[in-house]
C-alpha cells in the first residue's frame, strides 16, 4: 500500500492517533506529512515526547488535541508552532491534555488492558493532575484514565507484507501504543519475506491482527535515526527550529519540505541520503528456533 | 571566572558528579548529566549504571556525539534495549538512587516548572512539559537539578508544579503526600549550590562556587535568602575530572554541552 493509500484509508479527520512512540529515533515523519499534504483536519495526537513531528502537525493545523508528555525539539528546545498554537491560537488554538512519560505509558496500558484507569504514584504532588482530566487523585494514588487511539503509526526498521514488523534500540511505548490502538499501521525501512520475520518471532512487535497496512517508505522516519539504517540529521532538526520561529518561516518551511514534494520519494531526494546511510554492520547473534 | 582555568559549566559538571556513588543507578538525562555521569564513572564511581528513559541502561556513556538520548552510538553498546515503561517499574520499585533533572523554573521548595508560564489556559510561555522530568522528581530515591543562575529562573514559588521537589515547604510534605523519594538533594547553578534540610523545607545555600561573592548569588535569586551557618566554597573541578570531561567533548566535536 503505498502512503497515500495508507492514510486516506486509516487516519480520517478527527482521529486519535498514536505517533513517535519510540521517542526519538523511529519517528514517522512520513506518515506525518502525508497527513499534512491531505490537509487532515482535528487530530488527537497521542505520544510520549514528540521530537518536531507534532510540531509540525499543530503549524499545519491539523490538530484539536495534544495527549502528551512533552512537545518541541529535543536538540534544539522550545516548538515554535506548539508555542504559537497554545499562546496565541494560531493557526488553532489547542486543547493539551499534559502527561508524564510514565503516564502517558499507563493510559495507554489500561486501553490495552479493557480497563478504564490504572493507578500510579506517579504525579503525586503535581500540578498537572489539575489541568487533564483523564487524571484523577484518589486513596492515595493518580488514576490515570485510559487513551485509546484509533491508529498507530509505527515505522521499524523491517517488516513484511501480512505485518509482522521488526523494531530494535529502545522501544519506548511503541508496544502499549500498538496494543492499545484499534489499528496499526506500520512504515518500514525494508520490505522484508516472512521468513524474515518469522525466524525471530520474539522481535515481532505487534500481532499481524492490529496491522492493517504495510508501507514500504524508505527514509520516512528521517531526519530522527533508524539503528542500523540512518543516522539521526542534526543539523535538519537545528534549521527546522531556525524556520519555524515565525509563521511565515515555517510556512516557508512547509512549503519546501511538505506541499511541494510529491511523497518520500521526492523528499528523499532534497537530503544527502548517502552521508546519513548507516555504512557499518554489527548484527546481533542469531536465535536457535529449531522445531525440537 | 576569566582567571580560572575551567567554565562554570564544567564546574557544575563536577558538582553533580560528586553526587552519583559508586553502585548507584542513575537516571540520567542529556548535556550535563552525562558529562556527570562520565565523570563519576571514571573517578569514584566505576560500579554505577545509567538509565535513558527512551528504554536504555548502559554502564559507559557513548564516547561519539548525541542529539538525543536515543541516538545509535547510545544504542550500541547499552546493558539493556527495552520499553520505557520497564525502567519506569525501576523506578516505581525505589530502585533508582539518583535522578537529574533539568528545569525552566525552580522555586525555594525545589519544585520544577517546565510546563507553563501564565495561566495553563492562556499561557505567556507554553514550555514543553514534563517529558520524564515529574517521574523522576516523584519516584526516583533523590535528584538534582542544574540550572544557570538567573533570578527569573529561581523563584520565590513556580506558579506550576510540573515536577515536584519539597512541596509548599513543610516538613514531612512529600511523605504525606506519598511521594516515593526524599526529592531534591541540591540545586547547582552556574553561582553556587543550595541543599535541603533533611525530611524537606527550604533550600539553603551550602556553597559558593569560586569568583562569587553572597551578595551575587543574593541577587540574582528571586527568593529572601539567609544563608544558614558558614557558606563554603565550592570545590573547583578537579585535573582528573576536567580530564575525562574534556575528552568526552574532544571525541563529540565539544558539542555535548560544555
Amino acid at each position: 500500500m503505498t502512503m497515500a493509500e495508507a492514510i486516506e484509508s486509516f487516519v480520517p479527520d478527527g482521529a486519535t492517533v498514536a505517533l513517535g512512540t519510540a521517542l526519538e529515533p523511529l519517528i514517522p515523519f512520513a506518515a506525518g506529512h502525508e497527513m499534512i499534504r491531505q490537509g487532515r483536519r482535528d487530530l488527537d495526537l497521542v505520544g510520549p515526547i514528540s521530537d518536531a513531528l507534532f510540531d509540525q502537525l499543530i503549524g499545519a493545523g491539523c490538530v484539536r488535541r495534544i495527549t502528551a508528555a512533552w512537545v518541541g525539539n529535543v536538540s534544539e528546545g522550545l516548538g515554535h508552532c506548539y508555542r504559537r498554537a497554545t499562546e496565541s491560537g494560531l493557526p488553532r488554538s489547542l486543547e493539551v491534555h499534559d502527561h508524564t512519560n510514565f503516564s502517558i505509558a499507563l493510559a495507554l496500558w489500561a486501553a490495552a488492558w479493557n480497563v478504564p484507569s490504572l493507578p500510579a504514584r506517579t504525579l503525586l504532588g503535581s500540578d498537572i493532575v489539575g489541568t487533564n482530566p483523564n487524571l484523577t487523585t484518589a486513596d492515595g494514588l493518580v488514576h490515570i484514565g485510559a487513551v485509546h487511539p484509533d491508529v498507530a503509526v509505527i515505522h521499524v526498521q523491517r517488516a513484511d507484507a501480512l505485518g509482522r514488523a521488526h523494531a530494535w534500540g529502545p522501544l519506548g511505548i511503541t508496544e502499549e501504543a500498538g496494543l492499545a490502538a484499534q489499528r496499526v499501521v506500520i512504515t518500514c525501512e525494508e520490505l522484508v519475506d516472512a521468513s524474515v520475520t518469522l525466524s525471530d518471532p520474539n522481535r515481532i512487535l505487534f500481532p499481524e491482527t492490529k496491522v492493517v497496512a504495510v508501507v514500504h517508505e524508505p527514509g520516512g522516519a528521517h531526519p530522527s535515526p533508524v539503528q542500523g539504517y540512518f543516522k539521526r540529521d542534526h543539523s535538519f532538526y537545528r534549521n527546522y527550529a531556525a524556520a519555524s520561529r515565525t509563521s511565515e518561516g515555517f510556512d516557508s518551511w512547509l512549503k519546501r519540505w511538505v506541499f511541494e514534494v510529491a511523497n518520500r520519494a521526492a523528499y528523499m531526494k532534497g537530503i544527502d541520503a548517502d552521508t546519513l546511510r548507516v555504512k557499518g554492520s554489527a548484527p546481533s547473534v542469531p536465535a536457535n528456533f529449531a522445531d525440537e | 571566572m576569566s582567571d580560572r582555568d575551567y567554565t562554570a559549566q564544567e564546574l557544575m559538571v563536577a558538582v553533580a558528579s560528586r553526587e552519583i556513588s559508586d553502585g548507584d543507578l542513575v537516571f540520567v538525562g542529556m548535556r550535563l548529566p552525562i558529562l556527570a555521569y562520565a565523570v563519576a564513572r571514571n573517578n569514584h564511581a566505576p560500579n554505577a549504571r545509567g538509565l535513558f528513559e527512551v528504554g536504555l541502561m548502559r554502564d559507559l556513556p557513548a564516547m561519539s556525539y548525541l542529539g538525543t538520548m536515543g541516538d545509535p552510538p547510545n544504542v550500541a553498546g547499552a546493558l539493556w534495549a527495552t520499553r520505557m515503561s520497564n525502567l519506569m517499574a525501576l523506578m516505581a520499585q525505589g530502585l533508582v538512587d539518583l535522578g537529574f533533572i533539568g528545569g525552566a523554573e525552580v522555586d525555594r521548595f525545589g519544585n520544577l516548572n517546565t510546563s507553563y508560564v501564565g495561566p495553563p489556559s492562556k499561557p505567556r510561555v507554553k514550555l514543553p512539559g514534563s517529558g520524564g522530568a515529574a517521574d523522576i522528581a516523584i519516584l526516583s530515591r533523590r535528584w538534582v537539578t542544574l540550572m544557570s543562575h538567573e533570578r527569573r529562573r529561581l523563584v520565590d514559588r513556580v506558579s506550576f508544579v510540573t515536577s515536584p521537589g519539597h512541596g509548599d515547604g513543610t516538613r514531612g510534605w512529600r511523605r504525606r503526600n506519598g511521594l516515593l523519594g526524599t526529592g531534591p538533594a541540591a540545586i547547582v547553578t552556574t553561582m553556587c549550590v543550595f541543599r535541603f534540610p533533611e525530611g524537606g523545607g527550604e533550600a539553603y545555600l551550602d556553597s559558593i562556587h569560586p569568583g562569587y561573592t553572597l551578595a551575587e548569588v543574593r541577587e540574582n535569586t528571586g527568593w529572601p535568602m539567609e544563608p544558614v551557618g558558614d557558606v563554603k566554597e565550592t570545590p573547583a573541578p578537579t585535573v582528573s575530572e576536567l580530564s575525562v570531561m574534556r575528552a568526552l567533548q574532544k571525541s563529540d566535536g565539544g558539542t555535548t554541552g560544555v
